[in-house]
């Protein structure tokens, strides 16, 4: 929308106003959405005015712009304190070094309290390594049941039966199994990574799987009739026809599946205290601090745009890849 | 000695919730190696069965297909289709259509550079060169069709099928395409057999016209050798008594023989039997 208006405006050099046509494109595309936003602050400002909690008064606008600020502050102090601890402890063992060259130097890590930038980074994290797995395996699965009925009618009850668990009734039966199961002395992943990433990919499996299978059973006859008179063995067949064919679908199943990790990741996290987002907000809720329900909101914005900028990201992967470019993508 | 390809009492029955519907009842055909043959009939008679039986795609019910006496029961490059709609695969550029088969067909018999230079020559002969880099929903449907012929003709087939080739095009293109294949056929001297609803364009490009009876259990009515010289000029055709009374021939089969009496359900016979009776039940 807005890049129409741009180009749009530059097919027009002579002239300098606009044309009506170009201020309505102008309008739509950039006006109204601001209108809109400008209309819910305005909303949230008064609203929150009203709200007493035990905490004060709910956060409106103004405090959350406050917070978010205080949230980076935090954020920059902390790193500051961690190359300040690395660079002492790098002089202090020169200085070990330099008085005996046969010393044995312990390098310590930092172990400052994450910071809110950092539980984003975790939370990416996890949501991504999750949403992978399970694409992993929801694709192979999406076709195998999409090419064959037969492992379609196996596999259909399961799917219909494990789609609408909820994340909350699935995390203590994987938290007790990654107990049980990864025990390591040194592990690479903690335990609480791991349950939220498990809990992800059991929740997120399913889009996929469906609009794969949905994708993959609907191309079409003629060009499975090609495939046949080109006689392309069973792996050719997969990879040139069906694969190609199936992706359009295939990426609305990603797109849901991404959307479903990031809403369960959150709700996850809070309750494996995965030092996420998730976790942050809890600790906030915990807390109860009169900055609390602020930093919440600021949490709550930022999991909002997250949330959105992980989908767009799909949506460009889409374009990228998608033979399909007239398709509307949205 | 027997013929070359050769259709011998091809009956099928698809299976319907009303029990099995008899398409086609013991069609025999013989067709010599290099002809030209056109399926002629009205919508629905099983032509696209036919072709499709020829093509392995359809098992014959009784019967049964032998090309240069070995059996059909299964498709395969050496009788290669040009679809009705093209069926081009929407992902791959004109060239990369072509190579596809190409690659399946003559893999380990042609080095990479053969092949490349086989892929250019056979969108060549179609006239196709200019856009070997583009994709389907980038060129016309005269051009998809063409492009659709040259990865038919690329697999070097022994039977070219085709269904309704230039059915979805212009008068104009169609006529040029029609032109095209005829050169092609002249110098390649393929087996051909072609579906169409177009009297003239029958007439002009086959060596016999095959035409069909209307279902159910349609076979074939009549087969009318058309023995105009090569090469063929349109134009000089036109004002010809000999492909005059051709043509007159073939649509005094259509239109008096072979008179459709439910003219109004030729919309919904082209449809699967269950379809049909659902939408008019719907529309009772
Ligand atoms: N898979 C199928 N199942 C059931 N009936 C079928 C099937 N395929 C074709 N038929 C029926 O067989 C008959 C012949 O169909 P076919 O497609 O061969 O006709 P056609 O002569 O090619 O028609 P058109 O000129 O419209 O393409 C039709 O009545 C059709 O309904
Ligand atoms: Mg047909």
């Amino acid at each position: 929308m807005k890049i129409a208006t741009i180009s749009s405006i530059g097919q027009n050099p002579g002239r300098l106003l606009p044309t009506p046509d170009q201020i309505m494109q102008l309008g739509r595309g950039l006006l109204l959405p601001l209108a809109g936003i400008l209309v819910f602050l305005f909303l949230w400002y008064n609203a929150a005015m009203m709200i007493n909690t035990s905490l004060g008064k709910f956060p409106g606008p103004v405090q959350v712009w406050e917070q978010s600020g205080g949230l980076l502050a935090e954020h920059r102090a902390e790193r500051q304190r961690q190359t300040a601890f690395i660079e002492r402890q790098e002089v202090r063992n020169a200085e070990i070094l330099a008085a005996d060259p046969q010393a044995q130097v312990t390098i310590r890590p930092y172990t400052g309290k994450p910071t809110f930038i950092d539980q984003i980074g975790t939370s990416l994290f996890t949501v991504l390594s999750g949403f992978v797995l399970a694409s992993l395996i929801a694709i192979p699965l999406g076709i195998l049941i999409g090419l064959n009925e037969s492992a379609y009618a196996a596999v259909n009850p399961l799917i219909q039966l494990f789609k609408p668990v909820s994340p909350l009734a699935w995390l203590p039966l994987v938290t007790m199994v990654v107990s049980a199961v990864y025990v390591s002395d040194d592990p690479a992943f903690s335990k609480s990574f791991l349950t939220s990433m498990f809990t992800v990919l059991l929740c997120c499996l399913w889009p996929t799987v469906i609009n794969t299978a949905v994708g993959v059973a609907n191309v079409s006859k003629d060009l499975l009739n090609v495939s046949q008179v080109l006689r392309l063995n069973a792996l050719t067949h997969v990879f040139k026809i069906i694969v190609p064919a199936g992706l359009p679908l295939m990426f609305t199943g990603l797109r849901l599946s991404l959307g479903i990790a990031w809403m369960v990741l959150i709700a996850a996290e809070m309750l494996a205290q995965n030092p996420g987002l998730g976790k942050f907000v809890w600790d906030e809720f915990q807390n109860g601090s009169s900055n609390s329900l602020g930093r919440i909101m600021v949490a709550v914005l930022v999991i909002g745009l997250i949330g959105f900028m992980l989908d767009r990201s799909m949506l460009l992967l889409q374009r990228g890849v998608s033979w399909d470019k007239n398709a509307t993508l949205r | 000695m027997h013929s070359y390809l050769q259709l011998s009492d091809v009956s099928i029955d698809f299976p319907t919730p009303k029990g099995p519907y008899r398409a086609l009842d013991k069609v025999n055909l013989n067709i010599a190696r290099g002809e030209f043959v056109s399926l002629i009939g009205h919508s629905g008679c099983g032509k696209s069965t036919v072709l499709n039986i020829v093509a392995g795609l359809h098992q014959a019910t009784t019967g049964g297909v032998l090309l240069q006496d070995k059996e059909v029961n299964a498709p395969g490059p050496e009788r290669a289709v040009v679809f009705q709609n093209h069926s081009l695969l929407p992902w791959l550029t004109a060239y990369e259509n072509v190579e596809l088969a190409v690659k399946q067909v003559f893999k380990g018999k042609k080095s990479r550079a053969e092949m490349r230079d086989w892929i250019v020559h056979n969108l060549e002969l179609v006239h196709m060169t200019h856009a070997l880099d583009k994709r389907p929903d980038e060129i016309s449907g005269g051009m998809k069709q063409r492009v659709g012929i040259a990865r038919a003709l690329a697999m070097e087939p022994k039977v070219l099928l085709m269904d309704e080739p230039f059915g979805a095009l212009d008068a104009l293109t169609r006529a040029h395409l029609q032109d095209s294949l005829m050169e092609i056929h002249a110098d390649l001297g393929n087996t051909v057999i072609m579906i169409t609803h177009d009297v003239d364009e029958a007439v002009l490009l086959s060596d016999r016209i095959v035409m069909m009876t209307n279902g159910p259990a349609a076979t074939i009515g009549e087969i009318l050798s058309i023995d105009l010289e090569r090469p063929r000029k349109r134009v000089e055709l036109s004002g010809d008594a000999r492909y005059n009374h051709f043509r007159h021939e073939v649509l005094a089969f259509l239109y008096e023989r072979q008179r459709k009496v439910e003219d109004i359900n030729v919309a919904t016979r082209k449809r699967p039997a269950g379809q049909a009776e659902a939408r008019a039940a719907a529309a009772a």
